[in-house]
């Protein structure tokens, strides 16, 4: 096997012509677009699950603590297997679509955002609890009601807390995406798996995975770290 | 005591603003309100004084509700304190609350703290609550730091902007819960002038502090707690020259003589 750090050109392409026929950046961008969508769903349910577990409504907190208890605790791949297995096959679910592909990908979001949703709400709820009570209380005291004292005062504060754990929870969101070769979308793992048992060149598939892997979330840590030293609330 | 407070009650009955009778609070097992009866007329400024622990800032918290109550009845303006909820939200911005540590909105500019309850509870537009923001904020002197955050001005500063802040809403009454607590000895001056001014324009305040000159100055009545009661009431003049409660005379001999 040639070394692949010969630069000649003739030799870089032996060593990489295990990628010929295969749409790898066309597999990233399918785990691009599932672990987008994941995160703006998963950060939208994960607020309203952040805010039922602060309400004053007992029932609210209720069905917020068991929902992120219940959910953070079942294995990713059974969600998504469920999502798919359970929803569509038994329950008829389709999501709006006949696609199997679209179908699936769909899905995949959805159980996604379902699964993601209660690590938000809890880096979302330690940030809260980082928001001094005083905010809250000279908030009510102008007259804002709950619901304006979350949204104007709290939250925004709150979320400024904690962009460098939320950032955690998109890289392990843009990881985690990988499951949904299991149900059949065709994003970069289920890609690598089928170049593994077509091609011999083993490692290497390996190699150039985890590199586009480490391509998309480094920057996404990188930039979020940057941008919660730069928002952050100065007390 | 309680025939000081019943005078009080036949000298304004049409005049009363804040209205408390038999209120009960307690902490656990500390009893911390016991039978508060307290009415305050409108225009009047009342000063809060006692020892640490004695329930004046709960007193003055139960006042806009951030405190609950266990028994009795708090009204504002002839109308008791509703639940919490929208209607609990009006009331309170029809009083304005003045805190220790100040509570300025930490993520929002000096002149954004002051202009978002007149948009987001009184619905004013944009435009009037700036220029009315803005006008506050020179009353007060902090014009110049409009545009800068909490956390860049000094404590008196920051303390008269949230001043600012509680008069944006136009308020009926104003509590302030020791609200020079927390200053650096040098700046106290800058908020009990803003305060001063305040009472002198005829705004019915009550006041929990440990300054005394304030008191003596400032206030039409001192109110003295002590161990969840109120022990005594009376003229600041009478109440610092002739206290008639052993309490009290103890409290001023350890807080007077030095």
């Amino acid at each position: 096997m040639p070394s692949p750090y010969v630069t000649h050109p003739e030799a870089r392409e032996i060593v990489f012509d295990f990628l010929e026929g295969y749409d790898v950046l066309g597999a990233f961008w399918m785990t691009v677009k599932l672990t987008a969508l994941s995160a703006v769903g998963s950060l939208i349910w994960g607020t309203l699950l952040a805010a039922m577990r602060v309400s004053p409504v007992p029932l609210m907190r209720g069905f917020g603590t068991a929902y992120v208890n219940i959910v953070r605790n079942i294995p990713l791949t059974v969600i998504i297997l469920f999502s798919s297995l359970g929803l569509a096959d038994i329950f008829g679910v389709t999501l709006g679509t006949d696609d199997f592909k679209a179908q699936g990908f769909r899905l995949a979001v959805l159980g996604f955002v379902a699964y993601t949703a209660a690590f938000v709400c809890e880096a979302l709820r330690s940030g809260i609890n980082t928001v001094p009570v005083g905010q809250a209380e000279a908030a009510r005291a102008i007259g804002l009601g709950f619901s304006q004292t979350l949204r104007l005062i709290v939250l925004p504060q709150a979320f400024r807390s904690v962009i460098g754990p939320l950032a955690n929870v998109l890289i392990a969101l843009t990881k985690n995406t990988t499951v949904a070769a299991a149900i059949g979308v065709a994003e970069a793992a289920a890609l690598m798996k089928t170049m593994i048992e077509n091609e011999a060149q083993t490692l290497l598939i390996g190699a150039v995975f985890a590199f586009g892997f480490v391509v998309l979330t480094l920057p996404t840590g990188l930039i979020l770290g940057w941008l919660s030293k730069r928002l952050a609330v100065k007390r | 005591m309680t025939d000081v407070s019943v005078a009080k009650e036949d000298v304004a009955a049409t005049g009363d603003l804040v209205v408390l009778k038999s209120v009960n609070k307690h902490f656990g097992a500390l009893h911390v309100l016991q039978d508060i009866d307290l009415t305050i007329a409108r225009g009047e400024v009342v000063v809060v004084i006692g020892p640490s622990g004695s329930g004046k800032s709960t007193l003055c918290r139960t006042i806009n509700r951030l405190e609950t109550i266990d028994s009795g009845t708090i009204t504002i303006d002839g109308r008791p304190l509703p639940q919490e909820g929208k209607e609990l939200a009006r009331l309170r911005a029809d009083v304005g609350m003045v805190f220790q540590s100040f509570n300025l909105f930490a993520h929002k500019t000096v002149l954004e703290n002051v202009m978002l309850g007149q948009i987001k509870v009184r619905k004013s537009d944009k435009k009037e609550a700036e220029e009315k923001a803005r006008a506050l904020l020179d009353r007060v002197g902090v014009a110049s730091q409009a545009d800068k955050y909490p956390a860049q001005l000094s404590g008196g500063q920051q303390q008269r902007v949230a001043i600012a802040r509680a008069l944006a809403m136009g308020p009926k009454v104003m509590l302030f819960d020791e609200p020079t607590s927390a200053l650096d000895p040098e700046m106290i001056n800058e908020v009990l002038e803003v305060m001063q001014q305040l009472a002198r324009d005829g705004m019915t305040m009550i006041v929990v502090t440990h300054e005394m000159g304030f008191a003596r100055s400032a206030a039409n009545r001192v109110v003295f707690m002590a161990d969840g009661r109120i022990v005594e009431q009376a003229a600041p003049d009478q109440f610092f020259s002739n206290p008639r409660s052993d309490r009290a005379k103890d409290f001023l001999s350890k807080i007077l003589h030095h």
